[in-house]
């Protein structure tokens, strides 16, 4: 492969950007072997489900190894680029589809983007597998389970290496099949089943819009590589780039769970806790994000995109938030969060090289905290006999306080109190829209606002249920907890073994340290700025959308606690009112879904079906009846009697005859 | 005598076998009347061969003759077995070529 100059940041932001290209040359040194990143965990895929019973006893070992070997030598990689002068490396593995006309190679580019997701899956990942092996210990299947997750990380890893949209794509739709795996792990249950395909049919949409991209770029640029559709992409039409912008959306709105394809994410949860965390701290969710911001210099030419992605971002980091407020069952708090959190990060990857560094490094931090938020929540969950309902908690931190610190500090993190991670990078992206200046700026800034000062609400509530105020330990009704393992008589909570506290204390660091590490001194924008574009405006402290923002914090802190910290929490949910009622049904995500698409398309099969039945097979019917029935009655004619048939030739004779007579005269 | 005598007869003799052809069940009067509508032909043929003082139409009254003699040489032969088969000779009977 030559060195080819893909002219990033581009036109329409051209004054606001002083980076310009970006060299990408041919793999050298450590690096030739960026191929080994994802065949670890391949490997331990294969074995894993290939091996059969025989591996029930190490399994779980080898399928930890496999992301942590990926991580060691994601490391590696990483220092190699660091101390190099080319960061972008690209790295020809073989050719794919070699026909004329149409090349796709498969190879690996490794930049300072994609390093920064290697990190993230395989370091994250590599945690969520040791966790696992506690979590999932008593679990017969438990080597299945590590089968699929290192298919996952395998996948995510693809996806995140291509240096073509045709490689990322395979490594998209390995995603969605691991996810779909793994959501359904527990298939014996219906509500996991249904989970499971939903997530997968879901997806299906915004594939759909991956797809349709992937197609257009081939029509229009004969290519599908990142540096040739990034060359060429400046030559062609604003309606090009805009329909590839929109279509890019679509795709990561499905990955993503963004406003509308949102309603799988919380259906999700019917996985184990360990797959939860991975799909919503590493990977799956990630990869939309990972999608708008690698398209950078497609969407750098078209506004309207951009509009568009700041806009779905804003409507879900609100819709998120606000369904995270009134769930009871603490993982689909969290979820509710996750959504409203990724919400943030596609309003980023809409605002320009601004918000791609943030939006980047809020998703690392974001991964930190909330793969440490879940595997709290899973801690919990492994001590209360596998209980959800947050109303059945209450005053664990007594009990549980490895877990209670790792979880806290989660969630300091999260709502943006300085100097935890969440302050750094979500600041930076509500100032990141708040000067994007105008209209659109200031609604997207207030609804960023809006949301920080929610999600420090919902996280406060999930606080003060979970650790503080009085026990609750009631156990479930008999029926009323679907994954409630033998409804034990009492749940004695404790706190979980080694293998899954000490993943979470190291989550916990990274949830202290992540953001001020990348933030401070731009470090984190000195290093994505080739790929992405330097930020316009060097990013100021405590600036008015800043302090802004921590008032609202502060505030939804203080309404928390006055309505779940000071007043006893019942252990029933109250009645609520007409926000409460809606956001506890995903504020009618299905409904609409079952509304807009699913009857409509149901009344269209039924019509279908019934212009088949009446109208194409009717007239065929009617014919093949008429020329039946004629057949029938003109057959009784031939009656076998000659006398018959000779008068018939008579009578025809005797017209013919006398036709022949009229004729003449 | 004028032609139109003859013609006249020959009218005659053929409807009379055309309506034998058609009213009668017995397969040899069914011959017969065949026989007889022919030759009601031949006499036609003749008559206006002999008005128009040519001979084509006495040559083709030979033809008719000689295809009458081999008609009825097969259609005997048929009608032998059919009298065999079914010990009856009424065309009515055999009406099997139905449907």
């Amino acid at each position: 492969m030559t060195t080819l100059t893909g002219t990033l940041g581009a036109h329409a932001l051209a004054a606001t950007v002083a980076a310009g290209s970006v060299n990408i040359v041919p793999a050298a040194g450590a690096l030739r072997l960026s191929w080994l990143l994802i065949a670890f965990p391949i490997f331990g895929a294969a074995v894993l489900l290939l091996g059969g019973r025989r591996t029930n006893v190490w399994g779980h070992l080898l399928g930890t190894a496999m992301p942590i070997a990926s991580f060691v030598y994601g490391v590696i990689a990483f220092f190699t680029l660091l101390g190099d002068t080319d960061r972008s490396q690209d790295q020809h593995l073989f050719s794919w589809i070699p026909v004329a006309g149409f090349q796709v190679n498969v190879g690996l580019l490794t930049d300072q983007l994609s390093i920064s997701f290697v990190l993230l899956i395989t370091g994250v990942g590599s945690l969520i597998h040791i966790y696992s092996i506690g979590y999932m210990a008593h679990d017969a299947e438990r080597r299945r389970f590590f089968g699929y997750l290192n298919l996952f990380i395998a996948a995510m890893l693809l996806l995140v290496l291509a240096d073509n949209y045709l490689v990322l794509y395979v490594g998209w739709e390995g995603v969605g099949l691991a996810s779909y795996l793994l959501i359904g792990f527990w298939q014996q249950r219906p509500s996991a089943a249904v989970a499971a395909k939903k997530a997968f049919i879901v997806n299906r949409v915004g594939d759909a819009g991956l797809s349709l991209a992937i197609m257009l770029m081939f029509s229009e640029f004969g290519t599908t590589s990142f540096t040739g559709v990034f060359g060429t992409v400046g030559q062609s039409g604003s309606g090009v780039t805009t329909a590839l912008g929109l279509l890019l959306l679509l795709g990561a709105c499905g990955k993503s769970a963004q406003v509308p394809l949102q309603s799988w994410l919380l259906d999700a949860m019917e996985g184990p806790t360990p797959v939860s965390a991975l799909i919503h701290a590493a990977t799956m969710v990630t990869a939309g994000v990972y999608l708008l911001v690698r398209s950078n210099p497609i969407l750098a030419l078209s506004p309207t995109a951009r509009l568009g992605i700041t806009v779905v971002g804003a409507v879900t980091l609100l819709w998120g938030a606000i369904i995270g407020c009134a769930k009871d069952d603490i993982k689909k708090a969290l979820a509710g969060s996750t959504m409203s959190q990724i919400g943030y990060m596609t309003l980023g990857a809409g605002l320009g090289p601004a918000g791609y560094v943030f939006a980047i490094a809020h998703l690392l931090a974001h991964g930190f905290f909330k793969a440490g938020l879940f595997l709290g929540a899973g801690s919990v969950m492994h001590g209360m006999n596998d209980e959800t309902d947050m109303r059945r908690y209450g005053a664990l931190w007594r009990v549980m306080p490895i877990t209670y610190g790792t979880f806290g500090l989660g969630y300091l993190a999260i709502i943006g109190i300085p100097p935890f991670s969440g302050f750094f990078t979500k600041d930076g992206l509500i100032e990141a829209a708040w000067d994007k200046g105008g209209t659109s700026g200031a609604i997207l800034a207030t609804c960023a606002l809006l949301g920080a000062g929610i999600t420090a609400f919902y996280m406060t509530r999930v606080m003060l249920m979970t650790w503080w105020g009085k026990a609750r330990w009631t156990p479930a009704e008999a029926g009323e907890s679907p994954g409630g393992a033998a409804h034990a008589p009492e749940p004695h909570p404790h706190e979980s073994p080694g293998t899954m506290t000490i993943p979470m204390i190291l989550l916990a660091v990274g949830s202290v340290g992540a953001g001020a590490f990348l933030i401070i001194g731009q470090r984190f924008e000195n290093f994505l700025g080739p790929v992405t574009g330097v930020p316009p405006t060097a990013h100021g402290w405590l600036t008015f959308p800043g302090i802004v923002a921590l008032v609202l914090v502060l505030a939804g802190v203080g309404l928390a606690w006055m309505m779940y910290g000071r007043v006893p929490v019942p252990a029933t949910a109250p009645k609520g009112r007409f926000l409460v009622v809606a956001a506890r049904k995903d504020l009618y995500g299905d409904a609409i879904n079952e509304s807009v698409l699913m009857r409509p398309g149901q009344w269209l099969t039924r019509l279908s079906v019934y212009f088949d039945n009446r109208g194409v097979d009717g007239l065929v019917n009617t014919l093949a009846a008429a020329v039946g029935g004629t057949s029938g009655r003109v057959r009784k004619t031939e009656n076998g009697f000659v006398r018959s048939y000779a008068l018939s030739m008579f009578v025809g004779a005797a017209a013919l005859v006398t036709l022949l007579l009229v004729v003449r005269l | 005598m004028s032609p139109v005598h003859y013609v006249a007869l020959s009218a005659i003799l053929f409807v009379i076998g055309a309506v034998g052809v058609l009213v009668r069940r017995n397969a040899i009067v069914i011959f017969m009347c065949v026989e007889l509508m022919l030759n009601a032909c031949n006499l036609a043929f003749v008559a206006f061969a002999s008005m128009h003082g040519n001979l084509d139409g006495q040559v083709i009254a030979f033809f008719v003759m000689v295809v009458a003699a081999a008609e009825v040489v097969v259609g005997l032969a048929i009608l032998m077995a059919i009298y065999r088969a079914r010990r009856s000779a009424s065309v009515d009977d055999a009406n099997l070529l139905k449907y």
